[in-house]
């Protein structure tokens, strides 16, 4: 059974997006195309699969809508309205190349779902929903937060847009600009919220990362002329390569420097380096485009020594001047460290210690304390790796910084000579 | 469908480009002019408002105020009818009570 409901994953995405466009209201959407996909798995076992099935399931999603309005007038006739000043608003979309059965759109859903006036920390959540057809409970999972929390964040989002009236539509070539980034930046925190997972016992969680990149190859059909897509994609395929030389046997954190690169991913880096490449063609560059150049450094070296990082550095440059942020400011000071030395790294490290977005962002005090380590100067390094671990959340994140400790502090009992 | 732009004025706006009399004047009639003009008026200045309440038992208390603390004011308002969130959006970055520090608050109207 659930092999089929997986089946069914893409095509339902594609049924909600079409049906929400053609009734305006994402609530009947969700209603009718799970009882479309229910009546699907009762009736295809026995009478066969039908020619097309994606018609047969948005005849029945359609027939399922209308009954539902027969039986509701009031709800009917709100939505009439809604629907008369909608497609005087928007016209019907140009019929998709690739299916032939109903018009992909999908990117409308993309755009509604990450739109400005929903809050961004649930856009994500109902983008997994919607588009990646999970269901409120693997969105909580997701999340790492209880069921009922989730369920209340996609209910009130979903009721701004029903009575904010947030529409169904591609933003036009003049406000594209300023729309796509919010689409991309929600895509981003799907991933990350997989790949570093912010609590719990395991370092990533594959499932929510592979979910982001599946939503992204979507996006990346459905705009394939966007570079900054290109490059998000490049940039979460080229980081997720590394996924399994990122753990060690006892499940510890290993750090890029220490990773056994024979490991990573290959197919997965084959498939991004020509999206970085086509990221950063044509025009100035995104900020996705240029992290993804980042990673696409890293994949391309044999071991960190062999990395160029002077050509990291200036990438760095290039992503502050587009994007300032401490957390890339603090990329860029560990890509200096390996360019000039520690004692460089170190002085841009604290460079950006007044930063209140780094006051409780483990990576920082990490970061120092590998550069005060590599510099001899035990002591600091220490208090540095104490302060991280009183920040980090993950066990093996934790477990890695235990052990980084324990080389730089005298064990107990113990003299100094053991330092 | 009814949405309402409250429109937030700065309590110390920046000078800056957009938000003179004639750029009201000229946003105004364009907002009519489109057809979406619902209602609209500006407010007088903070300093003539004053707070009424009327507690369990049916008393009125009454008090010059509220002075501005807050960083904004409500300064006027629109309702607009358009089709969707979309455009009423457009229209709230085109008030010149967007600009200068201000802001425009976009709150559709509820339907019954």
């Amino acid at each position: 059974m659930e092999a089929v409901e997986a089946v069914f994953r893409e095509e339902r995405g594609r049924l909600l997006a079409a049906l929400a466009r053609r009734f305006g209201d994402l609530d009947l959407a969700e209603e009718v195309t799970s009882e479309a996909i229910e009546a699907a798995l009762v009736h295809w076992p026995v009478e066969g699969v039908p020619p097309k099935p994606g018609a047969w399931l948005m005849t029945t999603a359609r027939r399922r809508a209308v009954d539902r309005l027969r039986r509701d007038t009031a709800y009917a006739a709100r939505l009439a309205l809604l629907h008369a000043e909608a497609e005087r608003a928007a016209p019907p979309a140009a019929p998709g190349e690739d299916s032939g059965e109903f018009p992909d759109e999908r990117l409308q859903l993309f755009f509604t779902c990450a739109h400005p006036a929903l809050a961004a920390e649930d856009r994500g959540a109902l983008i997994l929903r919607c588009l990646a057809g999970l269901s409120t409970p693997e969105v909580a999972r997701a999340y790492l937060v209880p069921d009922a929390t989730m369920s209340k964040r996609i209910v009130r989002a979903k009721r701004k847009i029903r009575e904010a009236r947030i529409p169904f539509r591609v933003p036009d070539a003049g406000e594209l600009p300023e729309r796509l980034p919010g689409v991309l930046q929600a895509l981003y925190s799907i991933f990350t919220e997989g790949y570093a997972a912010t609590a719990g016992p395991a370092l990533q969680r594959y499932d929510v990362a592979e979910e982001a990149i599946r939503l992204a190859r979507i996006l990346r059909r459905l705009l394939p002329g966007e570079r900054e897509v290109a490059g998000l994609l490049a940039l979460m395929l080229l980081v997720h390569a590394r996924r399994d030389a990122r753990v060690g046997p006892g499940g510890e954190l290993v750090l890029l420097a220490d990773q056994e690169r024979g490991r990573w991913d290959r197919a997965m880096i084959e498939e991004g380096l020509p999206l970085v490449r086509e990221a950063l063609t044509g025009g100035p560059p995104g900020p996705y485009g240029v992290q993804a150049a980042i990673a696409a450094l890293h994949a391309e070296a044999a071991d960190a020594a062999a990395t160029d990082w002077p050509q990291i550095v200036a990438l760095y440059d290039v992503l502050l001047a587009l994007s300032p942020s401490p957390v890339a400011a603090l990329g860029r000071a560990a890509a200096l460290a390996m360019r000039d030395g520690p004692a460089a790294g170190l002085a841009a490290l604290d460079e950006l210690a007044g930063e209140p977005r780094l006051r409780d962002y483990h990576p920082y005090p990490m970061a120092r304390a590998d550069l005060l380590e590599r510099l001899g100067r035990h002591a600091e390094a220490a208090e540095a790796y104490r302060a991280a671990l009183a920040l980090a959340r993950t066990a093996p994140e934790r477990d890695h910084l235990r052990h980084r400790l324990s080389r730089v502090e005298p064990a107990p009992g113990r003299g100094l000579e053991g330092t | 469908m009814k949405y309402m732009l409250l429109i937030q004025a700065a309590t110390d706006p920046e000078a800056g480009p957009g938000c003179e009399v004639e750029d009201w004047m000229a946003y105004d009639k364009t907002v009519r002019d489109a057809g979406i003009f619902v209602t609209g008026h500006s407010l007088a200045d903070l300093t003539t408002a004053t707070r009424v309440q009327v507690n369990a038992k049916g008393e009125r208390t009454i008090v010059d105020g509220p002075y501005a603390e807050a960083r904004e004011v409500l300064g006027g308002y629109y309702v607009i009818d358009v089709p969707d969130l979309d455009a009423a959006l457009d229209w709230a970055a085109r008030c010149p009570g967007s600009r200068g520090g201000g802001s425009v608050v976009v709150r559709p109207v509820a339907e019954f």
